[in-house]
């Protein structure tokens, strides 16, 4: 077997080798899954490594590429977030609730990068139905950053993150409600990128909370999220909330220029709490975007603050109720002892949840019922039109915004997870962009005491074009993307 | 308003039977303390003004999707019934809903 040097492949690279026939597919996979071998002990990044469907997707890929037809993704060796379904292979979204579980059919996103014949390397760990900031709440596993391992890889798609991160796949698929995306990317040191709402298909997703979700890419770069996010996006009749709108070309706009680009930075991103090694990097990145010519300017977003609150309340309502369907009944854990219908419903749903979900579903119910439910739930509603209406007005003067993703780089395992609410504060730079339904990424944008910093772009509504120039500018002006961990 | 925030076993108590989710008593008592904190820091909301705002369900402002009422492929039975914890035959068995 040709022996690969794995850290450094993106897509771009992965594309080059297989089609001069430098490699083949099959060659590429299997020194992915040794190295997946080696160092899962270390990492826990997968909770299923899909051996014998790779091999199947590499040998499909390769005799593609020996007939002249491949596209961007054929052959290239990838990863789903594990609430990502995929026909025939489970998907447990980390959850006691499903570890059995095995969906009949394909999610969206899984249709298209199998028609594309990408190797499916397996499915990346989360926190339980993607509630959380530290893939801690995992039922299955804890899945440790590759930069240091006794620190958590941030989450819910830590596993996605972390594999990038380790170079246990050449990208993954993550999903992000509140910045499960975008934190883990920071903490990871890897390019994660939230679409617009509606831009990617949600059909096939297990759905948190449905106004909120969206799935979106975890790369080594920016162009690689560019042309992973190229193969996703698109109307889907089957989701509802799809887009019917035309895909522009990514990665062909993709500029090192920035002239006459307008940044804003909103001065509520940059707050006490704030780690100083955080600030100061965001603070370096500005200069380097002013550097390229960008027109770099002061914006505020004053109801920013109210972001978190609206989320702990709209999010947990939504998870209430998608999750009222974990019965026990028609696929699932299942209880079978009970006396009654009643109480093996009730015996299913208490054994099958973990702590953070049924705090989530709990929270939801009490904000939905009656009595409150004008107080929390329609309150936060009004209050979520306020934030979308001030990003639509900054954006009438903007391009991006930029600031820090998460306020401190990668913590200690166990240091935040008995106490929810500063748990919860892990998300509050990334869950306005998922209050309002606009675009944003995370870029690695420096090392603080060897841990990766994200810088963070937002874009309006369906300006992904924007969101990928000012990161792939920035990217290009710094050598931060070519740093790995030590592993 | 600062009352609201303070919930009471009892509260806790009913709501661990609305969502069948069962609970020991120290399981309740963590979960009270922990639902009033995340509640209490959601009263900030209260500062904002929303007189005459109208709320957001979701982001994009979509209409419901109607498509035409046409025969489409679907899953067969024993893909569906897969996954089925008690499967019999074509059904699903459950324990008696009327006793």
């Amino acid at each position: 077997m040709e022996s690969v040097n794995l850290e450094m492949i993106t897509i771009a690279e992965a594309r080059r080798l297989l089609d001069n026939k430098e490699v083949s597919a099959l060659e590429l996979t299997k020194n992915y899954l040794e190295r997946i071998k080696i160092l899962e002990k270390d990492i826990d990044a997968f909770v299923t490594v899909t051996e014998d469907r790779a091999l199947e997707d590499a040998n499909l890929a390769d005799k593609r590429i020996g007939e002249g037809t491949q596209t961007n993704l054929t052959g290239i060796p990838m990863q789903l977030k594990d609430n990502i379904c995929y026909s025939g292979i489970p998907t447990t979204c980390s959850s006691k609730m499903l570890e059995n579980f095995v969906p009949p059919y394909d999610a969206s996103v899984s249709a298209y990068l199998k028609k594309e014949n990408s190797v499916l390397l397996g499915k990346g760990n989360l926190d339980e139905f993607a509630m959380g900031s530290s893939t801690e709440n995992s039922a299955l596993k804890s899945t440790k950053n590759p930069w240091d391992t006794n620190r958590v890889p941030g989450g819910s798609s830590g596993g996605p993150a972390a594999a990038v991160a380790a170079s246990e796949c050449v990208f993954s698929l993550g999903s992000d409600t509140g910045g499960s995306i975008r934190q883990p990317a920071s903490l990871c040191g890897v390019v994660g990128m939230k679409p617009t709402y509606g831009l990617v298909s949600r059909f096939g997703l297990v759905a948190f909370a449905s106004s909120l979700d969206q799935i979106g890419p975890l790369t080594k770069n920016v162009e690689d999220s560019a042309l992973v996010l190229q193969s996703i996006a698109g109307y889907d009749s089957r989701d509802s909330t799809s887009l019917d709108v035309k895909i522009p070309d990514y990665v062909s706009n993709l500029t090192t220029d920035l002239k006459g680009f307008r940044i804003g930075i909103p001065k509520e991103y940059f707050i006490e709490g704030i780690s100083s090694g955080v600030e100061k990097s965001i603070l370096d990145a500005v200069e380097v975007l002013k550097g390229l010519g960008a027109d770099v300017r002061e914006v505020s977003l004053p109801h920013t603050k109210y972001a978190l609150a609206v989320y702990y309340i709209i999010a947990p309502s939504e998870a209430s109720a998608n999750l009222a369907r974990y019965d026990g009944v028609k696929y699932g854990f299942s209880e079978k002892d009970a006396e009654t219908m009643w109480a093996g419903l009730e015996n299913t749903r208490s054994n099958g949840f973990g702590p953070e979900v049924k705090r989530r579903i709990m929270l939801g119910a009490y904000a939905l019922s009656a009595g409150y439910y004008d107080a929390f739930y329609l309150k936060a509603q009004k209050v979520r039109t306020l934030i979308r209406q001030e990003f639509e007005d900054v954006f009438k003067n903007v391009d991006v915004l930029a600031m820090p993703t998460s306020p401190t780089t990668a913590f200690r395992i166990g240091d935040k997870i008995d106490d929810p609410l500063q748990m919860y504060l892990n998300d509050i730079f990334t869950i306005p962009a998922n209050i309002a339904g606009i675009p944003g990424i995370s870029i690695p944008a420096g090392l603080v005491d060897g841990l990766p910093v994200g810088l963070q772009f937002m874009a309006g509504t369906l300006q992904e074009a924007n969101l990928f120039k000012a990161a792939y500018a920035y990217e290009q002006a710094t050598d931060w993307h070519n740093q790995s961990p030590s592993i | 308003m600062s009352k609201l925030t303070d919930l009471s076993i009892e509260e806790i108590r009913q709501i661990s039977v609305l969502t069948r989710i069962a609970m020991t008593e120290d399981e309740l008592e963590v979960m009270r303390t922990q639902m009033s904190n995340i509640l209490d820091s959601v009263t900030i909301l209260n500062e904002v003004d929303t007189e005459d705002v109208e709320p957001t369900g979701h982001s994009v402002n979509i209409k419901s999707v109607m498509r035409e009422d046409q025969k489409q492929d679907s899953l067969t039975q024993d893909e569906t019934l897969l996954n089925a914890p008690h499967r019999d035959g074509s059904f699903i068995r459950i324990k008696a809903v009327l006793e």
